[in-house]
C-alpha cells in the first residue's frame, strides 16, 4: 500500500463529496448530467413535445389569468396553455405548426 | 401409405418447416450480419442436444388474405436442450418468417414453453428478434404479449429468464425482457424502443437514428435495460453459457459446485489499496484478487461503474459480488448504483447465491439531479434488499465507510452475518473534514488561525475516529483483518454460513420502493 503515491493521480479529475475531494474518473452520464435552474413564472416552457396548434395572444397584449394563450397537441391530445398570473406578453417564440420540444420556451410574459 | 412413406413424409415436412422464411429471406438475414434462429439456438446449446416441438403449428389469422399465408413455425422456434449439460427451455423468434411478427400461435408457441420451464424449473432463454405484434391479428396478438408478460412475472425468482435481443424488439414486446432476469445484447443487432425513430420524427420532430435511439450500447451504458454487452452474436453466446454455468437452474436448487482454484499470484491484495483514501483504484482487481482462479464474471458492467455487481466462485461455489468502485465517482452512491446493486442482490437472494459486499465509499452523491430524480427512493432500494435478503451476507469494509452509505453497504445493522474491515477501514458518520468543521465549527472560528485549527481539528478527529476499533468497540465489526487475510476469512465465513436459516415475518409480499 505504501508504494502507492498522490503524485500518480496528478491526470485524474476530482470531484467533490461532502467536504472532501476525491481523485476518480467521472461518468458520461455524470458529464451530461441536467445543470439546475431556477425557474422563472415568466417563461412559459412546453411540458411535453408536440406541435403548436393555434395561438390566442399577440405580443404586447394584456391577458387574464386563466385565458388560453395557446393550444399545444401532443400524443392525440390538445393541452390548452393558459396564462398563469395577469399580465402582458412580452414575446411570442412560436407560431401554429411549429413543433416545440420538452421545456422549449414558447411565451415570455413582461 | 405404407410406414416407409409416412416417414418419408414426416421428413420432408421437417425439412419443409426448417426452411423457415425461405432462401431469399435468410439471405437477407445473413446480409443484416445475423445468424438464423435455428443457428442461433444451435450455438447456445450442447451439440446435438436441441429438441424442438410445435414445428407443424399454424397460424390463426384469417383477415388480410393472410389465410392463404404459410408461416413456417408461425415464426417462431421453440423446444428444449441444455447447456453445460444442465437443461434449459429455449425460443427463438425468426424474422424470416412474416418479420418473426408475433400472432396468437407463435404466443401460444412461447407461453408452452415457459410453462414447462416453470413446471420443469429450468432456465429459461427467449431469443428475440421480431418486427412486433402482427397487425392482421390485431387484438389476438396484443393478447399473446399479456400471456408472455404473465408468464414472465410468474416464473421470476423461481427460474432464471435470459432475453437475448438479436434483432429488433419494439414496442409493447420490450417488456417481456425487461421483466426477465438478464438481458443480452449485441452491437449493431440489438434494437429496442417503445417508439421508433420514425414515430420520434414524425410527432416530435427529432432525428435520431435507430442505434442512438435504442441500440446495445444505449441499453447496456445508459437506460440500464440490458445486462451484458458483445460485440458478435457468437461472443453473446458465451456470456449466456458461462451465466448458465454459474447460476442455479431454480430457486431451491444449489449452485453446482466446481474444483475450487486459488487466486492468481499476480493479484497481491495488500498492493492494490492507496492508503490516502482520496486516491482511486480498481476494485475489481481487489475481487480477483480472493475469488477463485482470479476470475470475475460482472453484470451490467458499462452501467453505473461506481458499484460493481457480479459472480465470482470462493471455494468453487458461485458467490454474488457487490463492490464499490473508487475508480469512478469515488464510488458513491447514487439513483443509477442505488437500482444496480439492489436488484442484483434479490437475484442473489431469490436464487441462494451467497452475498460478499466490499465498501469502500464515500456516502451519497450530492447534486439537485441526484435528489431530484429521487435519490432518497432509489438509495432506500439496496436498504431494502440487504435487509430482506436472507442468503449469507458478509461485508469487508476495505477504506470508506461514511454515514448513509455505511449503514446501505451490508452493515451489522441490516442483519449482514459477517462484518470483517480492514485497518485502513473509516467507519464514521461522515468524512473527517465535514465532521470536523461542525464537531468543532465554535473552535475554528474563535481561533487566531482558522485555517490551521481546522487543519489541527481535521487530524484530530482522523486520528480518533477515522479508523475501525471505534465502530469494532460497540461490536459492529466483527474482527478487523489484514488485507492478506481476507479470502480465508471470507472462505471459511461462507463454510460456517452454509446451512444459514433465518425466517421473515409472514407477509404476501413486501412494498419495495420501485
Amino acid at each position: 500500500m505504501e508504494n502507492i503515491d498522490e503524485k500518480d493521480y496528478g491526470e485524474y479529475p476530482t470531484l467533490l463529496i461532502g467536504s472532501g475531494l476525491y481523485k476518480t474518473e467521472l461518468t458520461k452520464k455524470f458529464e451530461n448530467r441536467a445543470k439546475w435552474e431556477v425557474p422563472d413564472p415568466r417563461k412559459i416552457m412546453a411540458i411535453i413535445p408536440g406541435t403548436i396548434l393555434d395561438v390566442f395572444v399577440k405580443s404586447g397584449q394584456q391577458v387574464k389569468k386563466g385565458e388560453t394563450l395557446l393550444i399545444l397537441e401532443a400524443m392525440k391530445m390538445q393541452n390548452q396553455i393558459v396564462m398563469p398570473f395577469d399580465g402582458k406578453i412580452k414575446k411570442l417564440h412560436v407560431a401554429p405548426d411549429d413543433i416545440v420540444k420538452k421545456l422549449q420556451l414558447m411565451v415570455e410574459i413582461a | 401409405m405404407s410406414l416407409k412413406r409416412n416417414i418419408q413424409d414426416l421428413r420432408q415436412r421437417k425439412i419443409e418447416v426448417q426452411k423457415g422464411g425461405g432462401d431469399k429471406a435468410i439471405e437477407k438475414q445473413l446480409a443484416m450480419g445475423k445468424l438464423t434462429a435455428r443457428e442461433r439456438i444451435l450455438s447456445i446449446l450442447d451439440p446435438d442436444s436441441f429438441h424442438e416441438y410445435d414445428m407443424f403449428v399454424e397460424h390463426l389469422a384469417r383477415d388480410f388474405d393472410m389465410d392463404k399465408k404459410i408461416l413456417h413455425g408461425d415464426g417462431v422456434i421453440t423446444g428444449t436442450g441444455t447447456i453445460h449439460g444442465s437443461p434449459v427451455c429455449i425460443y427463438a423468434q425468426d424474422f424470416t418468417v412474416a418479420g418473426g411478427s408475433l400472432g396468437l400461435m407463435h404466443a401460444r408457441k412461447i407461453t408452452k414453453i415457459m410453462d414447462h420451464a416453470l413446471k420443469m424449473r429450468v432456465p429459461l432463454i427467449g431469443i428475440n428478434d421480431s418486427g412486433g405484434a402482427r397487425i392482421q391479428e390485431g387484438v389476438n396478438s396484443l393478447a399473446g404479449y399479456g400471456e408472455i408478460f404473465f408468464r414472465n412475472t410468474l416464473a421470476s425468482g423461481v427460474i432464471p429468464q435470459l432475453s437475448v435481443i438479436l434483432g429488433p424488439c419494439a414496442g409493447g414486446a420490450v417488456y417481456s425482457p425487461a421483466l426477465t432476469d438478464f438481458v443480452f445484447v449485441v452491437e449493431n443487432i440489438s434494437k429496442m424502443f417503445i417508439t421508433g425513430p420514425s414515430v420520434i420524427k414524425t410527432v416530435l420532430g427529432e432525428e435520431i437514428s435507430m442505434e442512438a435511439l435504442g441500440g446495445a450500447r444505449v441499453h447496456c451504458e445508459t437506460a440500464g435495460n440490458a445486462h451484458f454487452y458483445a460485440k458478435t452474436e457468437l461472443e453473446c453466446f458465451d456470456q449466456i453459457k458461462k451465466l448458465i454455468e454459474l447460476i442455479p437452474r431454480n430457486n431451491t436448487d444449489k449452485c453446482v459446485k466446481v474444483e475450487p482454484k486459488e487466486p492468481l499470484k499476480k493479484y497481491k491484495i495488500e498492493k492494490i489499496v492507496p492508503a490516502n483514501a482520496r486516491l482511486p483504484y480498481d476494485i475489481k482487481d481487489i475481487i480477483r484478487s480472493i475469488a477463485d482462479n482470479s476470475e470475475f464474471f460482472e453484470v451490467m458492467e458499462l452501467y453505473a461503474p461506481n458499484i460493481v455487481i457480479g459472480f465470482g466462485r470462493m471455494n468453487g461455489r458461485t458467490c454474488g459480488f457487490v463492490a464499490n468502485q473508487p475508480k469512478y465517482l469515488a464510488g458513491v452512491l447514487d439513483c443509477d448504483s442505488s437500482d444496480k446493486a439492489a436488484r442484483f442482490i434479490r437475484y442473489c437472494d431469490s436464487f441462494n447465491i451467497p452475498i460478499i459486499t466490499l465498501e469502500d465509499m464515500p456516502g451519497y452523491l450530492p447534486g439537485v439531479d441526484q435528489e431530484h430524480m429521487g435519490v432518497i427512493r432509489h438509495g432506500a432500494k439496496i436498504l431494502y434488499a440487504y435487509s430482506e435478503a436472507t442468503v449469507p451476507k458478509i461485508t469487508v469494509i476495505i477504506r470508506k465507510a461514511y454515514g448513509g452509505g455505511y449503514i446501505a453497504m451490508n452493515s451489522r445493522h441490516l442483519r449482514a452475518d459477517f462484518v470483517f474491515a480492514w485497518p485502513t477501514a473509516e467507519i464514521a458518520v461522515m468524512g473527517p473534514e465535514g465532521a470536523a468543521n461542525i464537531v468543532f465549527r465554535k473552535e475554528i472560528e474563535e481561533a487566531a488561525d482558522p485555517e490551521a485549527m481546522r487543519k489541527q481539528k481535521i487530524e484530530e478527529y482522523k486520528e480518533k475516529f477515522a479508523n475501525p476499533f471505534v465502530a469494532a468497540a460497540q461490536g459492529y465489526i466483527d474482527q478487523v483483518i489484514e488485507p492478506a487475510e481476507t479470502r480465508s476469512m471470507l472462505l471459511h465465513a461462507l463454510d460456517v454460513s452454509e446451512n444459514k436459516s433465518v425466517s421473515m415475518p409472514q407477509k404476501k409480499h413486501g412494498i419495495p420502493p420501485f
